[in-house]
Formats: C-alpha cells, structure tokens, sequence
C-alpha cells in the first residue's frame, strides 16, 4: 500500500473537562490530526487499564486518556487515581514491549481547547512515527509476556488497594 | 431478539456537510452496521421536523434504539432524549454521538474526515445497543436553605430567600456577620460610606424571622445529596449565654485584658478579652477569647460575670453541635489577604510605615484606631507623600496569577481619601489600570483631576537606606518606569500595599466537606463559567462572591441573589430529578474487600458488615464511576457506563482497524443485516 500511515488511536476522555475542551476545540476551529476517535467516560477516573488493553488489542496504534486538571476534576479528585492507575498501566505495557510512547495521559481544562488539539497532534505524530501497533499479534507469539502482564495485573490490585 | 437502531447524521447545514460526506456515513451505516434499520440524513436534526422524523420512525419501524450523529451532546442531548421518550422510547436508549465539533469544525481532510465519522456512528450504534432503559429518579426539596458566610454575598442571598418566606441558616465562624465590607470606611466609586449600606442589611438578617443566625459557628459535616442534606453545626462556646445577653456592653468595657485585634482591625487596633468585633456587631452577643482571658488563663478576675446585669457570662459553656436539614447549600465564604510579608523586598512587616491595602481601610475608617485620621504609626505625623503599590502578590506567576480586580479600584479609592484628608501627593504605581465596570473608568478620570499621580511601573523595592539628603529619614519606592524605560526613586513617608485577594486558606479543604472543586488556586469552580455562574457540579451546592474568584462588592452581591434565585427556582418546583447515572454492586458476587468504599469521592458505598458486603447508597452517588474502574471482581456497574457499553464502543470505534471483530480496513464490509436477524 502506499497509502501514508494513518494511525488509530482511540481517546478516552472525561465528560466535564476534557471533553468540553474537544468541543471547545471545534467552536473555535482549531484543527487537528483525526486519528484519535473519542469515547466519553463520566470521568478520567472511570478509565479501567483493560479499556485501554483492549483498544490496544483490537487493533488501535494508540490511546489517550485525557481528564481535568489535578484538584480540578468534578467527581474531587479522581483524576489522581487515573494518574496512578496510567503508571502503572504504562508499566505493564513495556513489560509486554509496547512502547509507552503510544498511551498518553493529558489534562485539558474546559478552556484548553488548543492545549487539547496541540496533545492529540504530537500524540499521532509520535505514534505515527512509531508505525502500526499489530499488538495483538505480538503478543500472542510471547508466552513469557503474558506472564508478565498477569503478573503486573496482580501488583496492580494490591497498589490500587494501598493507594487510597 | 435483535435491537432495531435507527442512525441519523445530521447535515448542521453546511457545518457538518461541509466537511463530512453525511450522505455516505448515512448509506454506509444502513448498509454495513448490524441491527441498523433505518439510517438518515438531515439539514437540521434538532428542528422541529427532524425530531419528528425521528418520533415517526420510532413508531412507525418500530425502533428500539437511536443514535443521532450530530453537535456536542452538551448541547442536544436532552433535546434528543425528549424526542424519543414523546414516542414512547426510554429517553436513556438514545446515543449522540458528536459529529461537529469533534470531526468537521477539526477537519481539513473529507475523506478523513468521513472515516473518523463512521467511526463515531459505529461506535455509537454497538454501545446504544447494550444501553438499558432508566428511569429518573426525583427527590423532594427540603425548602430551607444552608448559607455559609455572612460577608455582603452571603447576607445578599439571606435576605432574598428569607423575604421570599423561605427559611434559611446562616453560619458565619466569626462573632459577627458583615464580612470584609464591615472594615471598609468607604465603597467604589460612589464613595458611600460602608457601614451606611451595610449595617441595615446586617440588623435586616439579624432580626429576619425566617433567618437563624448561627455566628462564631462552623460547617462540620455535610452528608445527603440535593433536596436533602444533613449538616453537622458546630457552635462554638461564646462562654456567653446568648438569650441572657441584651448587648449593653458593660462587660468588654470593664475587661482588663486587651489585645490585638488581628482579624477586624488588621492588626491596627485593640480589643477586649471579652468582646464584639464592632460596635455595629450583628448579633451584639460578646464572646470570651479563652485564648487570652484571664479567667482561663488563671481563675482570677471574672470581671464580666460580677458585672453582668443579666448574668449571662458563662465560662463553662461548652461547644455545641447541632444538625439542620436543608435542601440547597449557598457557599458564600468570601475571600482573605495575600500575606505580604512573602515579598520581602517591599518591606512590610519590617518598615513601620509600609501597610497592607487593609490596614489603611481601617487607618481611614472613622470608625477605626485614629478615627480615621491618616497619621504614621507614630499616630500624630500625618505622611507629606504616600506612595500606593498595586498587584502585590496578584498578576505574577511567583505568587498568584490572577488579576484581584479590585485593587485598582481601591487604590484609587485610597488616593481620594489621602487627597481629601491631608495635604500629601500620592503616587500610584501601576502596572495596568483596570477599571472596566460601570462608574469606574470616570472615577479614575476624577482621581487624575484631583491629582493623583500615576507612575506605570513595577515597584523592584521599598526600602529605608537613603542615597542622598532628600531621601534622608524617608522611604524610598526604587521602580522601573516602563513608560520612560529608567530606573527611578521617589521618597515618600508611606506606603501602601495593594495585597492580593486570594481564596480563604481552608477553601480546598472546605470545599470537600461541600462535596465542590476549586481551582488550583483555590477559587470554587462554577457549572459553567459563563453560563451557570453560581451553580455547581454537586446539585443543591451553589456560590456566591468572592469564593468563586475575586470581585468587587456590585458582583458579590449580584451572585448572591443570583444563588437565591437559583435555589428559589429548585424550592418551588418541590422536587429535582437526578440523573440514574449511578454504581450499583451486585451483592452476590462482591467479595466485600472494600476497596471501593475508601475509592469513593463521596462515601457514597457502605459496607454491610453482616453480609460482609459493599452496597452503594444510590442517593449520594454522582455516578464518576471510579469504583467500577476500581473493583477487582468486577462486580461494580455503572450504569450508562458499563464494561459492557464501552467495550462495545471500543469495538465499534475501531470498526476498520486490523483485529477488530467488525472487520478489516474499510475494504472489509460487514455482511448485511438478513432479515433473519432483524
Ligand atoms: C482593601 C480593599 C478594599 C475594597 N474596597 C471595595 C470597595 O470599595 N468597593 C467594592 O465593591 N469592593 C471592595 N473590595 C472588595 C470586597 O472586599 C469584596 O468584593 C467583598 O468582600 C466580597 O464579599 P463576600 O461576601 O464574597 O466575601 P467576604 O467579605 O470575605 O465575606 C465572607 C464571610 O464568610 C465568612 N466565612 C469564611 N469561611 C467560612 C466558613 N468556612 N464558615 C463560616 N463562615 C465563613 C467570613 O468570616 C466572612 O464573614 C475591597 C477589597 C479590599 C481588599
Ligand atoms: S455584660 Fe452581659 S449582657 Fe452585657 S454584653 Fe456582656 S454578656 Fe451581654
Ligand atoms: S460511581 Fe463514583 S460516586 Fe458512585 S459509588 Fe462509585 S465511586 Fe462513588
Ligand atoms: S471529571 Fe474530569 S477527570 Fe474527573
């Protein structure tokens, strides 16, 4: 094919900041790459790691999760579980050899439209660089990988059960 | 039995087709989407017609679920909704999915463009599948109203619910109601005298039959949700038996003890141990300072008790806590001082004649310290050039980045005063003058005729260390005019910090008992910030004033009755429908590790010790869903978000990637929908 990369990426993004901040983007026409397809979740605090697994393994070359501002996230502060919850979750990926490049966390307030579109074309520009994920097929072939991610799934309960 | 969704993209007329071939998404989704019965294209879906032709189709092909790719949900999501629950569908099986702001408005590619909305149409069509029906839930409101600080807003909203005939609690943490405005002498740009227009509000709430005034009192504990919260009231002792005391006075003029009074006069005057923070003092019940009371310091004196004519001092009084139930909370807590000691180099704290924007109100207030003369803290020497320093700790990323608003304003309002009182030249250093309300811009004209001098530059230093004889015993304002572009020092005997408004100390903290956000600063973040100013994201919690973000007293008070208004709105409608977004455990299946108890923002789960399982208290839950994404069994569902919806959505936004079940790329059409699955 010669047609140029497009890459696929899916947005998870929070119903009172960050997706107010993608509308904001389009009252205002700031234009951006059309890679990233955004589902709304009620918060950034809502986004279970295995949304982002799945998009992955269902054939997305890459995901943002974006929420409110730390201290400004409408449910208090659950943006700071998605924090932690993201670390994690990036560990995981490189122990399965993707590139934590390809998830990214963004905060964008209901004001920062462009912010917002400025994160989602340098998200696709690195993704684009890093070319099409095909993780699924990776990731079969590597018994020990899955291992690894079982095991980090597991570390990832038990964090989740201290951090609170 | 198979779902039957109707699609229909809207053109927004040329706002969306310009930029997105609907006509194809239409065809597409009709032709490729499993379950699509029926798919469109509109110029207007939100007309009156294109509802109608979604209520037709509704009957008519017997739809069962819709999906309507048009603007932002944010905007046309209810309009929707009603069309489909007019023709008898459960408003909650209807999905927007935004085809505007998100695609064509971002666009510059159509066939990209095209791509990315049938995508979003996909997405939607696999996740409206799996939405189940809801139902709304409505509560009754409790008509009685919590206002939380009695500053100009709090009182403002007060009085407008309470002459409305409704009731209202009113908790202020200090003795008396009246707020910042109670220490000014004057008010921008009218130059009425404060406590003119202030203290007939306060005796109005003071005296209000629909009003109980709960002062030198705190919000411990506020639980329940919109219509009907419970809140804890801590009254602290006043040490005085408030329906004893008639107010006469005697016991804080005989008190021995003085000190300084740091909160009413700012540090510029002195008070009793036992005392009102102003004569005017709403209500005109003392209160013992245990802190620097002889009697609790050492059993001696009891002046006040011996003196009594009511024998209402009561030293073992204790705090007390009540509980009010209330439909609506108005947070009204106003705002506090930037320190400015933090910027050393302007010398306060230090040198004795530099003062804060709020030691001057007292200095010139009639009622204050030297009855308002302006004199050095030698208290006889009135100053010969006063210097006034704007944005002190405001506009600079060092210290706050906002802009106060007002302090310009009081500057200038300073400047008249010193003008008028005493013989000095002011100077104003500026950085830019704002004064963009109605009556400001012509009273700083007013202030240039009267001959203020206006100095644009920031101030680098204050200082006492003189250069030459002129400067000699004087202090010395060191500043780049950024108008000339040079270095400068100008000698003057005082000089007057215009402080930073910035949010109270315990407003995060504060705002979390409340259940609200706030800013990184620490302003409480409004619904909208244009257009729903005084509500918030928690239902039933409104602000007003300065807690909000820094204002003048014209736009405190405008809130407050806008706060008043609001909840006047959710009293006469006597019940509020809240959204069935909400978590639910599945009992069976909980393990009872309670992980998601401590995961919720709002206590909103419960564990059930005998069942040794979570439950969640559907009436305190916002539905963030945190504790679906947190429950390591998975027995959480959030409702209208659940695993099964947004994996759905998952599926059906990467309809055209390389392993999705829908398919490869978009050469790969699904199979038709036969008439056997339909
Ligand atoms: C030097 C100076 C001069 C000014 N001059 C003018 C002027 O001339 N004209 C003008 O329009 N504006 C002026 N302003 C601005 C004015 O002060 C504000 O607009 C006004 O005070 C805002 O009113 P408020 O009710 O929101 O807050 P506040 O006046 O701060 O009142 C808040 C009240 O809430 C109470 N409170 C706080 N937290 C709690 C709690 N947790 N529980 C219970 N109670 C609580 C506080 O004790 C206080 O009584 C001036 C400001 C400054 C700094
Ligand atoms: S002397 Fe008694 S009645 Fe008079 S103000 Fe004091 S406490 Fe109240
Ligand atoms: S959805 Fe959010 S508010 Fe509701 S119970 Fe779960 S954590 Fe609490
Ligand atoms: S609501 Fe936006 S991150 Fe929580």
């Amino acid at each position: 094919m010669s047609e140029p990369f497009e890459p696929k990426i899916v947005g998870f993004l929070c119903n009172w900041c960050s997706y107010r901040a993608a509308d904001l983007a389009g009252s205002a026409r700031i234009k951006h790459a059309p890679n990233v397809r955004i589902i709304r979740v009620m918060c950034s605090g809502r986004v279970d790691p295995t949304f982002v697994l799945k998009a992955l393994a269902l054939g997305a070359d890459g995901v943002m999760v974006a929420g409110c501002h730390p201290g400004e996230c409408h449910y208090l502060e659950q943006n700071y579980k998605a924090m932690r919850r993201f670390h994690m979750l990036k560990h995981a990926l490189q122990a399965m050899g993707v590139d934590d490049q390809r998830v990214r966390l963004v905060w964008a307030s209901a004001a920062e439209g462009q912010q917002l579109a400025d994160a989602i074309d340098q998200l696709v520009e690195d993704v684009r660089r890093l070319g099409p994920l095909n993780w699924p097929a990776n990731w079969q072939e590597d018994a020990q990988r899955l291992k690894a991610l079982e095991k980090i799934a597991h570390e990832h309960a038990e964090a989740m059960e201290v951090l609170s | 039995m198979a779902e039957r969704v109707g699609v229909y993209v809207c053109h927004c007329g040329s706002n969306i087709a310009g930029m997105v071939d609907v006509e194809e998404v239409a065809r597409w989704a009709g032709a490729n989407l499993k379950d699509v019965v029926v798919a469109r294209d509109y110029k207007f879906m939100c007309s009156s017609l294109g509802q109608a032709m979604i209520e037709e189709d509704i009957k008519k092909e017997k739809l069962t679920r819709v999906v309507v790719g048009a603007c932002s949900p944010h905007l046309h999501e209810k309009t929707f909704r009603r069309a489909c629950q007019n023709a008898g569908m459960n408003p909650y099986l209807c999905q927007m999915t935004n085809l505007r702001e998100h695609v064509s408005w971002v666009s510059v590619d159509r066939k990209l463009a095209t791509e990315k909305a049938k995508a979003l149409v996909s997405a939607s069509v696999e996740r409206v599948k799996r939405q189940a029906p809801l139902e709304p839930m409505y509560v009754k409101v409790n008509p009685a109203t919590l206002v939380i600080g009695g500053g100009i807003a709090g009182l403002q909203a007060t009085l407008e619910l309470a002459d409305a005939g409704y009731h209202v609690y009113l908790v202020e943490r200090e003795p008396s109601i009246g707020g910042h405005m109670a220490q000014f002498d004057k008010t921008f740009p009218t130059l009425d005298c404060s406590a003119c227009i202030l203290t007939p509000k306060m005796s109005e709430v003071g005296q209000h039959e629909n009003v109980t005034l709960l002062t030198y009192a705190e919000v411990e504990e506020v639980s329940g949700s919109v219509g009907n919260f419970k809140v804890k009231i801590r009254k602290k002792a006043r040490s005085v038996i408030y329906q004893k005391c008639t107010g006469c006075g005697i016991c804080s003029e005989k008190c021995p003890r003085k000190v300084v009074d740091d909160v009413f006069e700012a540090g510029m005057g002195t008070r009793k141990a036992i005392y009102t923070p102003f004569p005017q003092a709403v209500p005109r019940v003392p209160v013992i300072d245990r802190a620097s009371c002889i009697w609790f310091e050492r059993q001696k004196c009891g002046a006040c008790k011996k003196l009594c004519p009511t024998d209402a001092i009561d030293f073992d009084q204790q705090d007390e806590v009540i509980e009010v139930e209330v439909g609506n909370i108005i947070a009204a807590t106003g705002w506090k001082m930037f320190d400015c000691k933090r910027i050393p180099q302007y010398g306060y704290g230090r040198l004795a004649n530099v003062y804060t924007s709020l030691e001057f109100e007292r200095l010139c207030n009639a009622a204050g310290p030297t009855g308002g003369k302006i004199v050095l803290r030698d208290g006889k020497t009135e100053p010969k050039e006063v210097a006034i320093i704007h944005c002190v700790g405001s506009r600079d990323v060092k210290y706050n980045e906002h802009c106060s608003a007002i302090c310009c304003m009081a500057a200038l309002k300073f400047g008249h005063l010193v003008l008028e009182k005493t013989q000095a030249k002011v100077y104003s250093f500026y950085i830019d003058m704002r004064t963009n309300q109605k009556g400001y811009e012509e009273f700083y004209q007013r202030l240039l005729e009267e001959g203020m001098v206006f100095v644009r530059g920031k101030v680098a230093e204050v200082t006492d260390a003189a250069r030459k004889p002129s400067e000699q015993g004087k202090l010395i304002v060191q500043f780049e005019d950024t108008l000339l572009g040079k270095q400068q020092r100008i000698p003057v005997d005082m000089v007057i910090l215009m402080g930073a408004l910035e949010p109270q100390a315990d407003a995060k903290e504060f705002g979390l008992k409340l259940g609200i956000s706030c800013s990184m600063a620490g302003w409480y973040t409004e619904r909208h910030p244009k257009l729903d100013p005084v509500a918030t994201m928690t239902d039933g919690v409104f602000v007003a004033g300065a807690c909000q973000g820094a204002k003048d007293i014209p736009a405190s008070v405008a809130q407050g009755a806008a706060a008043a208004a609001r909840v006047q709105g959710m009293i006469t409608k006597g019940k509020v429908m809240i959204e069935p977004i909400v978590a639910s455990i599945d009992e069976e299946s909980c393990s009872g590790c309670r992980i998601c108890n401590t995961m919720c923002p709002y206590n909103a789960i419960e564990f059930d010790p005998e069942k040794e399982v979570s439950r969640v208290i559907t009436a305190l839950c916002k539905g963030c869903g945190t504790c679906v994404a947190s429950c390591p069994a998975g027995v959480i569902t959030g409702a209208h978000f659940n695993n099964d919806q947004i994996f759905a959505e998952i599926e059906g936004i990467l309809w055209d990637a390389a392993a999705s079940p829908h398919g490869n790329g978009s050469a790969a059409a699904k199979p038709q929908p036969t008439a056997a699955s339909l």
